[in-house]
């Protein structure tokens, strides 16, 4: 694996005993102990990624602001400073450059956090849209490691390396220069599982002993360092959509489900004209979600059959650890999309039985009430 | 990890029970680690024939689906519904646990697999390459 690229916690994969493979290039564990213990771990206890692979750009200047509010379909003027916004940027033609966050700290210093695998794309469509703006863009992904502590007891155990009170960190908030274990890191309350938890980036020099210090920290409340098979997992069964699989250029967020992401009656932004048409004119498919009837477990690509003809794929499915079915999500024509539609998947050769459920599979398991809990 | 002696083995991992003109497969213990918590088993219908290397069988984890390669040719004559109804049995006991009995076509067939001790042998490779 001597070409494939290494996060700063590349010694640690190997010392906590992961097994590691070829994700986007990068060299990450996919599991260390078991995906469904990891798993469990972060539902009932908390577990600890390195997602070092993420991008992070940085946006400067004075209408740094207004360069972001036109790259994204949500409405970042709700953002008061330091807080932390899930959107989407879009193509004119609708489709999806990627999924995001944006940190503002300020109007003219925002952070934006982009997915490993798009990291060139997006970085080259945000060069392509600085326009006129007065706006400093930096790609600073190679200086940033981050890892995200997940889980019910993520609270506890962050608590006893930081040196600030986090009920202080509410829901999509977050504080730069908190001091976790000795290292300056920028602590959000973010996270990719339906669980409570926080996002930490950090210097990569720091990213093993933090890293360290978190599992020591943690050892009491049953931490587990958590692999890519169980970041999958999890924040499928929270219906949070993957880039590559509920998300593409050729599909629109509106098809995604994501409209709550996509404010319409903003003044301007990157893909509104066609994103506003198609809600006119309404959806022609949609992802749902669906619990197979028969046998058999429906997997990303799989296609999607009703009245004996092909109605849509699988956008990822999966034996739910936590629900112990196996269900997915799939784009369907808009005639298959109702609650209780009977559709079938094909599972190599033979068509299974399903029938369309909630997406909401998970219900997560957010704190959203830290400031009044304090 | 448990390697049985008196089997033949594959370097896919799976084992070979050779009672007369009959052959049981299954998965060894390296393959069912590897594959972590066994959640489906799909397998042939009784009398399907295969050639060697033909796909016979699917086994599912929580992670992702994988083909079962016939590691000689033959004709199906038993199937083990057990690991149908309960998958995870292949994790508890892979040994014990067998996918499929087959009629052995042609025993020289056999020459082509491994003993145990080969087979040790390969584990304790990939072992120290991927570090268990």
């Amino acid at each position: 694996m001597a070409e494939l690229k290494k996060t700063s916690l590349y010694e640690a994969h190997e010392r906590y005993g992961g097994n590691i493979v070829d994700f986007a290039g990068w060299a990450l564990s996919v599991e260390f102990e078991g995906l469904t213990e990891e798993h469990e771990a972060v539902r009932k206890a908390a577990g600890l990624f390195d997602v070092s692979h993420m991008g992070e750009v940085e946006v400067k200047g004075s209408q740094a602001f207004d360069f972001v509010q036109n790259l994204i379909t949500n409405d970042a003027s709700v953002l008061e400073d330091n807080q932390v916004l899930y959107t989407l940027m879009c193509y004119p033609h609708g489709g999806v450059v990627d999924d995001l966050l944006v940190y503002k700290f300020a109007k003219d210093d925002i952070l934006l956090v982009i997915n490993a695998s798009n990291i060139e794309k997006d970085y080259e469509w945000m060069k392509k849209n600085i326009g006129d703006y007065d706006v400093k863009l930096t790609n600073v992904s190679d200086n940033v490691s981050q890892i995200a502590l997940q889980g019910p007891a993520a609270q506890k155990i962050l608590q006893k390396l930081a040196d600030t009170d986090l009920s202080d960190i509410g829901f999509f908030r977050c504080k730069r220069d908190v001091n976790v274990g000795g290292a300056k890191c920028l602590v959000s309350r973010t996270g990719y599982t339906g669980e409570d938890g926080f996002e930490i980036y950090l210097e990569n020099g720091d990213a093993t002993a933090v890293w360290d210090k978190v599992m020591e920290a943690g050892k009491e409340h049953g931490i587990k360092p958590v692999g890519l098979g169980a970041r999958d997992t999890l924040r499928f069964e929270a219906a949070l959509p993957l880039y590559g699989n509920e998300l593409s250029e050729d599909i629109t967020p509106l098809e995604a489900g994501l409209g709550f992401f996509v404010k319409l009656d903003k003044p301007n932004f990157i893909g509104k004209e066609v994103l506003v048409k198609q809600k006119q004119e309404g959806l022609k498919r949609k992802i749902v979600g669906f619990e197979m009837e028969g046998k058999g477990i429906p997997r990303h690509g799989y296609d999607v059959f009703a009245d004996g003809k092909q109605i849509g794929f699988v956008t990822t499915g999966y034996y739910s650890p936590s629900l112990k079915k196996n269900i997915g999500l799939a784009m369907v024509d808009i005639e298959y999309s109702t609650l209780e539609t009977p559709i079938e998947i094909k599972v190599r050769k033979r068509n299974v039985k399903a029938r369309v459920i909630s997406k909401k599979f998970y219900t997560k398991n957010y704190n959203k009430n830290t400031k009044t809990k304090k | 990890m448990n390697i049985i002696q008196g089997l033949y083995y594959t370097k896919d991992h799976d084992w070979v029970k050779v009672e007369g003109e009959k052959a049981y497969i299954g998965i060894t213990q390296y393959a069912e680690n590897k594959l972590g918590k066994i959640v489906y088993v799909e397998l042939p219908e009784i009398d399907d024939e295969f050639a060697a290397s033909e796909d016979y069988a699917v086994i599912e984890s929580v992670k992702a689906a994988t083909d079962c390669h016939m590691p000689i040719t033959g004709k199906v004559v038993e199937v083990n519904e057990e690991v149908v109804d309960e998958p995870e049995l292949l994790n508890a006991d892979p040994f014990k646990n067998w996918m499929i009995a087959i009629e052995i076509s042609d025993q020289s067939d056999l020459e082509s697999l491994m003993d145990s001790k080969q087979y040790e042998d390969l584990c304790n490779e990939l072992c120290s390459k991927c570090k268990g």
